[in-house]
């Protein structure tokens, strides 16, 4: 073992900001430990808001009754936490991405506006073509446009070295008022409209909803099993392929990457151009699956929850399935929660919230919760 | 006064880095602290500067027990420490770095210039520490940065002074003068903790020697009458062989060819400054130089990594002057960075990974769009093999490994295939005297097997005892040529300094 004393500082904010969120070797308790108890701490400390504005103990109960029925308790309350859980975990794959690669995206929520305003383009403005052809063209278009927008960040930075947090935070907004221009003016403005809105996309554009043999009311659609193979094939990148070694290596040590003639510039390019496509691909979902149009913030912030799904996932496909089906799950949750106990859907903001809090601080759950960490000897002390 | 550590044990999670250490040090005397790297040399000195505490053992001043509850109660109790890498702010004066923390002040609670200038000044000329007290510290050479530290300790009353590595970054001209500080300061009655790897010095300037293996203090030696060899065979725990293998052909025709080589810096200034130079096949050409004398440009220009502004790089007699790192790579120019964990490794990655990190991207370990993982896994087993790479498995974190087993990796995965040539960087810095050892072998074994090689170290004594011809680099020029059989450390040493007769 190298002398514990000499092992190196991490080095700069990045790496302070990317530590965090990217884990690096399995331990339980960073990956699994950590998280549960972040989930089981901010619930508990929601209750506590509640009775803090005033709310009795009873509704307190049955807000959390409220909150389980409608994400767990019924067919339609899975139907709904899955279907709130598709675009936050394709979106939250590409944050994974960039993350893995050492690229901190904040310009998710811009990729996915852009995406869906191309894939509901493409989605009307198109007809005559079968299903078969025109969906997976509008799906297409939609990944197109996210890349092409994270993309423009990614060569950004590798031709100028701008801090692509800058760049797509500036970009989101660009995004923002592209888009209210559009939904204002031919060809997307739905004919004989005056408020922003788009034309209805066609039926031959539209994601079959699965359960509908069962009920028509479930709106559950094939956009669930899109996000499971971008699942599988977000971890083949990754561990598999050549170009997702080199994102990982370029993540990791950019130095040794550069010295390992791997070419920066390039990599990152094409590793926002991965985060931008699904992020394009979330918004494609959303719009053929869900809404059937384009309407001003028709993206609802998923491009932002979605930051907080990759946190909470580690950066591991596998991780990032699992958080967004617990954010869906509060997101359907909550929506009951509102209808039934009374208590606003803002209670759910602030648990996420907190579970990030506790995600990025994992000292204070240990320091809440020091009985769970009890007897296992901590992974990182030792490793020189 | 007198310090003794007494039955010292301190663990990290399951890693014990002190087991049961005892150590006494005298007021007027040096102790030199003999370890290689990783034996817990700078643990112990933490525990006594009181930014670690023990989890068993006590430390007595004086005879009586203390306890350090931070660093600050070690200051108190007149323990200094200069670390390694001097711990000042580069844009402030010697005098505002002397007193930072515990400045004088006037009225209002304004920094009292005058009074540190004053303070400064009496220190410098009571211990003989010549030191301008306005001179800004990033314009002086180490050096004299390095007087700042001593300088600073002494300010704070410090009766005891721990040096970490102190010589690391010094000329071997600084090195005689920094001696002559120790030596005035145990005069004044100071007790001196000299902690380092390297034998010779030790042997010169200390009083008594200990030296730490794994943790546990393995044996004393008296300057007096101890060895090198009989120091090394402590350090390592086994006879070490200092010599590498005699040639056993001659060099033959030029391989690399470099003319009129210009680099510049990150800040677009002249770094490297019309260099040629000429390496045969089967030949070491060793580059001595005080670190920062363009020698990490001149090696990144070389491997492909930073542009040149002018002058060729012929290669087997083309011009690559322009190739990137990859293809200079695949013309099999194996490079061995300075830096293993910034630039050799990725520590986060497995063994596995790193051992494919220069040719991840071609058959058998990819087929261009797939990584093939099983021939990526069986190549790290035959290079962990081969170059005795200690791991648990080819899948543990190449940051879990020790440095000198870091190193062997690196050295694995770039002359573990076929090479023609081979830049290495600083090859055996920080690292134990058994993987050194190890290192050298391979060096002299791709040179006997006709590989031109450039080696570039601020250790003069690699650099000598490796090179059939030594350069030395002074602030980007190369101003000196010696043949190794008529080098001195002396005139090498000159040269290092910009001293060329």
């Amino acid at each position: 073992m190298s002398d514990p004393a000499s092992s190196p500082p991490p080095q700069g904010l990045d790496d302070a900001i990317l530590g965090r969120v990217v884990v690096r070797r399995f331990d339980f308790q960073d990956v699994v430990l950590v998280p549960v108890l972040s989930v089981v701490i901010a619930l508990v400390l929601g209750a506590v808001t509640m009775l803090a504005t005033g709310v009795g103990l009873e509704t307190i109960g049955r807000s959390f009754v409220a909150l389980f029925t409608g994400s767990l308790g019924s067919v339609s309350a899975l139907s709904e936490t899955l279907l709130a859980a598709t675009p936050l975990i394709l979106c939250g794959l590409g944050l994974a991405v960039g993350f893995r690669a050492g690229l901190f995206n904040i310009g998710a929520e811009g990729q996915l506006i852009l995406g869906g305003m191309a894939a509901v383009a493409v989605g009307f403005l198109v007809p005559g073509l079968p299903m078969a052809v025109h969906l997976p063209l509008a799906i297409l278009a939609g990944m197109l446009a996210g890349a092409v927008w994270a993309g423009i960040a990614g060569w950004l930075k590798a031709a100028t070295g701008a801090h692509e947090v800058i760049t797509t935070i500036m970009l989101n907004f660009i995004a923002f008022r592209l888009t209210d221009y559009l939904l204002r003016n031919p060809p997307i403005q739905k004919p004989g409209r005056s408020d922003p809105i788009s034309e209805s996309v066609l039926p031959t554009a539209e994601l079959p909803r699965l359960l509908a043999a069962i009920d028509p009311s479930l709106r559950i659609h094939f956009g669930l099993l899109i996000a499971l193979a971008a699942v599988a094939l977000v971890w083949w990148l990754l561990f598999r392929s050549t170009v997702g070694f080199e994102f990982r290596a370029s993540g990791a040590n950019p130095h040794a990457a550069r010295y390992a003639g791997m070419r920066s510039g390039l990599i990152i390019v094409l590793v926002m151009a991965c985060a931008g496509a699904l992020a394009g691909l979330a918004g494609a979902n959303q719009v053929l699956g869900v809404l059937g149009r384009a309407s001003p913030n028709f993206s609802a912030g998923i491009g932002f929850d979605a930051i907080a799904v990759a946190l909470l996932g580690r950066s591991h496909p596998v991780g990032v399935l699992l958080a967004g089906i617990l954010f869906g799950a509060l997101q359907a949750g909550g929506r009951q929660m509102q209808v039934a106990a009374g208590v606003s859907i803002d209670l759910i903001a602030i648990i996420q919230a907190l579970i990030i809090v506790f995600i990025a601080a994992p000292m204070l759950v240990r320091a809440i919760a020091p009985w769970a960490f009890r007897g296992r000897p901590g992974a990182r002390a030792g490793a020189g | 006064m007198d310090i003794e550590l007494r039955g010292i044990t301190k663990r990290f999670g399951s890693v014990v880095a002190n087991s049961d250490v005892n150590l006494t040090i005298r007021a007027g005397e040096v102790l030199g602290l003999l370890g290689e790297n990783g034996a817990g040399k700078s643990t112990l000195m933490n525990v006594l500067s009181g930014l670690y505490r023990p989890d068993e053992g006590e430390i007595l001043i004086d005879g009586k027990p203390v306890q350090f509850r931070g660093a600050g109660d070690a200051i108190r109790a007149g323990i200094g420490m200069v670390h390694q890498h001097f711990m000042l702010v580069p844009v402030f004066t010697v005098a505002e770095n002397v007193v930072l923390g515990v400045e004088p002040v006037k009225a209002f609670d304004r920094l009292d210039i005058k009074a540190a200038r004053a303070q400064v000044r009496e220190i410098s000329a009571r211990h003989g520490l010549e030191v301008y007290p306005d001179a800004i510290i990033e314009e002086m050479p180490v050096g004299l940065q390095q007087r700042v530290e001593i300088i600073k300790v002494l300010f704070r009353s410090a009766s005891a002074i721990i040096f970490d590595e102190p010589t690391a970054v010094l000329t071997p001209q600084e090195v005689v003068e920094f001696f002559g500080i120790v030596r005035s300061l145990r005069e004044a009655g100071k007790a001196i903790v000299f902690i380092t790897h390297k034998l010779g010095e030790v042997l010169e300037i200390a009083d008594r020697i200990s030296v730490l293996r794994a943790g546990r203090i393995v044996g004393e030696g008296d300057p007096g009458t101890a060895t090198s060899v009989d120091l090394a065979e402590m350090m390592v725990g086994r006879p070490v062989r200092f010599a590498i293998e005699p040639r056993t052909t001659a060099p033959g025709g030029p391989l690399l060819e470099v003319k009129g080589l210009t680099v510049l810096n990150e800040r677009d200034e002249v770094a490297v400054s019309g260099v040629d130079l000429t390496v045969r096949e089967g030949e070491i050409v060793g580059i001595a130089g005080v670190q920062g004398n363009g020698q990490t440009e001149l090696v990144e220009a070389l491997t492909g990594l930073r542009p040149a502004a002018t002058g060729t790089v012929i290669f087997a007699g083309e011009d690559i002057t322009r190739a990137s790192a990859r293809e200079r790579h695949r013309r099999l120019i194996a490079h061995i960075p300075e830096d293993r964990q910034r630039e050799g490794l990725i520590t986060e990655f497995t063994v596995a990974e790193n051992a494919v990190l220069d040719r991840y991207y071609a058959p058998p370990f990819s087929s261009g769009i797939a990584m093939n993982w099983g021939e990526a896994n069986r190549e790290a087993a035959r290079i962990v093999k081969e170059f005795d790479v200690r791991t648990g498995s080819i899948f543990t974190h190449a940051g879990n490994l020790s440095g000198g087993n870091q190193q062997k990796l690196v050295v694995g995965r770039e002359l573990g295939h076929d090479t023609k040539f081979l830049i290495a960087s600083q090859p055996t810095r920080g690292i134990d005297v058994g993987s050194i050892e190890y290192i050298h072998e391979r060096i002299a074994k791709a040179r006997d097997e006709g590989d031109g090689i450039l080696i570039v170290s601020t250790e003069l004594d690699e650099v000598m005892s490796l090179s059939d011809r030594i350069l030395v680099m002074y602030r980007g020029r190369i101003v000196a040529e010696f043949p190794a059989a008529t080098a001195t450390v002396k005139a090498v040493g000159l040269a290092m300094a910009g001293v060329v007769s």
